[in-house]
């Protein structure tokens, strides 16, 4: 059996080289892979690319990354009420940003995982998140094509993971994590639990394990905000 | 000489939930629709969606109840209802855009007499501004309501002929409830369906710079 589970949070992240593509799952609290942007904040990491749908909590979530520099641009849909850090680094030009309508960042994440090379939509024709983009009419209606968004890593925060890397979520917290498992090179997991293989009812995986390449037990840090 | 009062913002999203049916499919939106939730008509059941990917949201959750996994989008912790179900983002998405959304409800800076919508950003706002799930919705939903104040605090009108500020979709929007009127997006243009009590159809149209088409007797809001 191929061996994904790794033994402490540093080593998940250990061969995450700077100017990485980073997928970070997560929404409103919930979902996020705190535990393993700690780790990756404390290796030094810098010049990355965050892609993600906010920006942080103050100091939590991707807050430590743009406190510390180590961000260079971020593609997100609402950087959200309380990610100074962002803010303040946006302002001074350290880093740039993409704003991307929250469900075709989502599907621009699918279009990658999926093999897909691009898709037209409706949203955001006439808006400013056309600006660029190749624009056509198709049964009658207004479209933008919308490319997909691929990464290097993704790191993502599930329930469970047995063994071999199968994922249930609880609650809402599945949010962002099962779509950039799929559009990544590698995906690294941080869970509540690790269970032997066959104690996930198969028809209640939510992530099949081909999408998981790396698992860490974490206690979950939660911020509040 | 000082305006004739207005409905409060809580009034805005009590006229606003009489708007949905029995057994709608709903995403409430940041600002005023927000506040749609406390006001279902009696005897209605509706299952409200979030782009966190929950259908069927009850209220929200007690003090000392809380899961931190079990937010709604604008992250307050909630409850869910029977037949509540989860998915991802993504899945919540292939809902708002597919057209499997009955109504949703958004607020508003600006909606133009075709219907455009203006929503995320003001101009010469310092920082990035933040899209969220609002154009995907915008783009998505069945029925549009924009739920917004008529006038900004200075007065200037906010249904205008042309959005001035970012846009977050275009004719998108199929009806506005405001704090002076209901107005429905019509082909023809937009049409006054109510206007908020004590207030004529010519009061509510000399403080909206868009054309408002008149029929006959436009009724009062009724808020019970």
């Amino acid at each position: 059996m191929k061996q994904k589970i790794v033994s402490s949070l540093d080593a998940a992240v250990v061969d995450i080289p700077d100017g990485a593509r980073i997928m970070f799952g997560g929404f409103g609290g919930a979902g996020f892979p705190n535990n393993l942007i700690q780790a990756l904040s404390r290796r030094g990491i810098k010049d990355i690319t965050a892609i993600s749908n906010n920006c942080g909590t103050r100091d939590g979530e991707l807050g430590i990354m743009f406190k510390n520099g180590q961000v260079k641009h971020v593609i997100c849909s609402f950087p959200g009420p309380h990610a100074n850090h962002f803010q303040e680094r946006y302002a001074k030009g350290e880093v740039t940003c993409e704003l991307v309508p929250q469900g075709i960042l989502c599907e621009r994440m699918r279009a990658a995982g999926a093999g897909l090379l691009g898709f037209y939509t409706t949203v955001g024709v006439g808006t400013e998140v056309s600006a660029g983009k190749q624009e056509c009419i198709l049964d009658g209606k207004r479209c933008i094509l919308e490319l997909p968004i691929h990464a290097d890593f993704a790191l993502i925060k599930a329930h469970q993971a047995d063994e071999l890397g199968n994922l249930t979520y609880r609650l809402a917290a599945r949010n962002f994590n099962p779509v950039m498992a799929q559009a990544v090179t590698m995906t690294i997991v941080e869970v509540d639990e690790i269970v032997p293989v066959g104690s996930i009812p198969p028809e209640n995986v939510v992530t099949p394990a081909i999408f998981v390449h790396r698992i860490v037990q974490a206690k979950g840090l939660h911020y509040a905000g | 000489m000082p305006d004739k009062p207005r409905l409060t913002r809580e009034q805005i999203a009590q006229r606003a939930a009489q708007e949905l049916p029995d057994g709608a499919y709903v995403n409430l939106g940041w600002g005023i629709p927000n506040l749609i939730s406390n006001y279902l008509p009696k005897g209605i059941t509706v299952y409200f969606h979030s782009e966190n990917g929950i259908l069927g949201m009850g209220p929200r959750a007690k003090p000392g109840e809380e899961d931190s996994d079990l937010v709604d989008a604008m992250k307050v912790p909630v409850t869910l209802i029977p037949g509540a179900s989860f998915f991802s983002q993504a899945d919540a998405h292939l809902m708002t855009r597919g057209g499997h959304l009955d109504v949703a409800a958004l607020g508003g800076f600006q909606v133009s007499e075709k219907g455009d919508l203006a929503n995320w950003k003001i101009p010469g706002s310092k920082g990035s501004g933040g899209i969220g799930g609002a154009m995907d919705i915008a783009a998505g939903a069945r029925k549009l309501i924009v739920c917004m104040e008529h006038n900004t605090k200075d007065g200037a009108p906010k249904i205008v002929k042309e959005c001035t500020y970012a846009l977050t979709g275009v004719a998108c929007t199929d009806t506005v409830v405001t704090d002076l009127a209901v107005i429905d997006v019509r082909p023809e243009g937009l049409v006054l369906r109510e206007v908020a009590p004590g207030w004529s159809s010519e009061e509510v149209q000399a403080h909206t710079e868009a054309k408002l088409i008149v029929r006959g007797n436009v009724p009062a809001m009724r808020l019970e």
